[in-house]
């Protein structure tokens, strides 16, 4: 395994969680590890890079945001690095640019792979197929394997190291170009990066009463609410709320669904978390088949005393 | 304006897959199908632009020639003509080789907008959309939950993880589009009549490289059988405990 070159997206001057794992992903393959960062204000995220396993830091420098433009920077490292992977996290901007970067190199791409794996000199990627109903397990005749990684599968690596920072050539300016972005209120975490996730179904009767689970997930301080699509359809959510194949995937540490009844299009979203609580007051629902712990009975009720006691667990620490 | 929309004909999302004999492969016995969930966002957006900025909306896939039923449905609700790409061979296609087939074939129609979905409800790639703008060299905007044309150059609002950001774009450009984007109508009869006489275009697909070989298709491993720790706020304690001392996550 010679390079790989990861796409490390970055926020406050400091890589993204996702981009962390992807790092991490790469150095666990035994590869020189490049990470690649755009825009102004990269250069203190790209001297970070180090620590979780690059061994250099390209910055591209730009003055507006262009997935476009990106992409073509970033195939031309790769290209130059002649690296034999690209990876990027499967976030947002992650799921934009890596498509158009493995197109530029004449490679196909893997979305959203849960494993990566090493065969002598090939890589074998594991990554699910009709929203988690099945898992495919693929190799790759392109010379370059390019893929996405789905958020909380890949361990961040703390490698103490230290990154040489270099400047790529600048961006040019693209075709489509970032405007304006409307922040989410109060700086929430988004479901899919969240290690904690309390979603809530039509069980919960209203829309106010989200305020449960709002104050559920502050009791955790490291959660987001997300949604059955039920209740996005409803309007008591919003659609960047919701888990399930139309929605988000997630695999958080914990997964506390509330109300929720467990549609197979909901399960698709959710069933890699790696803990799943269920609280319903029907025994028969077909969420407590997945689930590792339910509770029966009215989550008006049950949800309070849950708060209650994680806030009390977390006060000592 | 001329708007293409790019659909896919997939399985149901209620579909409970098995794998067939060889590991490799979706047992096709009972898969029932469905035009891919965000691709009816992608034709209805279609219409809906050119209701707005008049033109012409051709529905363009590549699939097997019983595709003409979902190609139909987009007929029916106001789209205008229908081109079928004949490939039998579902399980043989990557996204690269998906996409350098549209593009092909788009260069080819010639288009000034062309929308697919976000996802293929089926291979969730995620793909095609934004490989098929690096291949044309047009503006691409993902995951769109609002659209606005004018003259050659429009603005698209996309949900991203952060929140929403706006991008603005010149034609031709490449849009996939997410659920908030619009609300897909029911053809109506009169549709239904109507996509009967419009034209639909089927002809052979050009062979295609997959760059891609299945090892194994697995149904992922069954999650370790749960437990109810209870009932009613009564179990809570039980539950903390259950989190903390077995699962080790509190
Ligand atoms: C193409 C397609 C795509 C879809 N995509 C998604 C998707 O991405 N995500 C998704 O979630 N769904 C999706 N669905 C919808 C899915 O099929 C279900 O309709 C939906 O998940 C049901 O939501 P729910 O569990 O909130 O509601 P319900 O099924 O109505 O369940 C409500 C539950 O709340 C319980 N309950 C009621 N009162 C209480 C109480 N006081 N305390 C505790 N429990 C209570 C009930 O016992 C019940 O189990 C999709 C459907 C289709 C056709
Ligand atoms: N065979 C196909 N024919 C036409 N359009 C397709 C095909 N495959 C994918 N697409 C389009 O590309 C989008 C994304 O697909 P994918 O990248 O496979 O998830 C789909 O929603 C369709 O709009």
């Amino acid at each position: 395994m010679s390079t790989i070159v990861v796409f490390v997206e970055h926020a406050a001057g400091a890589p993204r969680r996702g981009s962390q794992e992807a790092l991490g992903a790469a150095s666990a393959l035994g590869a020189t590890v490049v990470a690649v960062l755009c825009g102004n204000g990269a250069d203190a995220a790209a001297a970070q890079c180090g620590k979780f396993g690059a061994a250099r830091a390209v910055v591209l420098d730009a003055t507006a945001w262009s997935p476009d433009s990106a992409a073509i920077g970033v195939a031309a490292l790769v290209r130059a690095e002649k690296a034999s992977a690209f990876l990027a996290s499967a976030t947002s901007s992650g799921r934009d640019v890596a498509p158009r970067v493995a197109a530029l190199l004449d490679c196909t791409l893997f979305s959203d792979c849960t494993a990566l794996r090493k065969d002598g000199e090939k890589l074998v990627v594991t990554r699910p197929w009709l929203a988690g109903k099945l898992d495919a397990t693929l190799r790759s005749s392109a010379p370059v394997l390019c893929a996405t990684l789905r958020r909380n599968m890949f361990a961040v690596k703390e490698t103490g190291g230290t990154a040489a920072v270099s400047k790529g050539p600048a961006l040019g300016p693209g075709k489509a170009v970032l405007e304006k972005i409307e922040a989410r209120a109060g700086g929430k975490l988004d479901v899919a990066e969240a290690p904690v996730v309390v979603s809530g179904g039509r069980g919960l009767k209203e829309a106010p009463n989200f305020a449960l689970l709002e104050d559920l997930a502050s009791a955790f301080g490291n959660a987001a609410v997300g949604a059955s699509r039920a209740v996005v359809d409803a309007g008591w959510r919003p659609h960047s709320e919701q888990v399930g194949q139309t929605g988000k995937t997630v695999s958080p540490q914990l997964y506390i669904a509330v109300g929720i009844s467990g549609a197979i299009q909901h399960l698709a979203g959710m069933k890699t978390s790696k803990v799943i609580v269920a609280i319903n007051k029907d025994p028969e629902a077909p969420i407590f088949k997945l689930a590792d712990y339910g509770i029966v009975g009215d989550a008006f009720e049950i949800v309070p005393a849950l708060a209650q006691a994680v806030r009390k667990i977390k006060a000592q620490g | 304006m001329k708007i293409i929309a790019c659909i896919k004909r997939v399985p149901t999302t209620d579909l409970q897959p098995r794998v067939a004999a060889d590991g490799k492969s979706l047992d096709a016995a009972g898969v029932q199908y469905m035009t891919s969930f965000y691709d009816e966002i992608a034709v209805e957006e279609a219409i809906k632009q050119k209701e707005k900025h008049g033109g012409e909306v051709t529905v363009l896939t590549i699939g097997s020639a019983e595709a003409s039923k979902e190609v139909r449905e987009a007929l029916a609700k106001g789209a205008d003509k229908g081109v079928i790409l004949v490939d039998n061979a579902w399980g043989g296609r990557d996204p690269l080789a998906t996409a350098k087939t549209l593009a092909g074939k788009i260069t080819e129609l010639g288009a000034d907008l062309v929308l697919l979905g976000r996802v293929g409800t089926d291979r969730d790639n995620a793909s095609v959309g934004p490989m098929l703008a690096a291949l044309l060299g047009w503006a691409c905007v993902t995951d769109v939950v609002g659209l606005e044309l004018g003259d050659g150059k429009g603005t698209a609002r996309r949900e991203a993880d952060a929140g929403t950001e706006t991008y603005a774009f010149a034609l031709p450009a490449v849009i996939t589009c997410q659920k908030d984007l619009n609300e897909p109508r029911y053809a109506g009869l009169k549709g239904i009549m109507a996509a009967k006489k419009k034209p639909l275009e089927e002809s052979p697909c050009p062979p295609a490289t997959s760059q891609v070989e299945i090892e194994k298709l697995a149904l992922p491993p069954a999650r370790k059988a749960g437990r109810i720790v209870g009932e009613g706020a009564a179990a809570v304690p039980a539950l903390i405990d259950a989190l903390r001392n077995e699962a080790k996550i509190l």
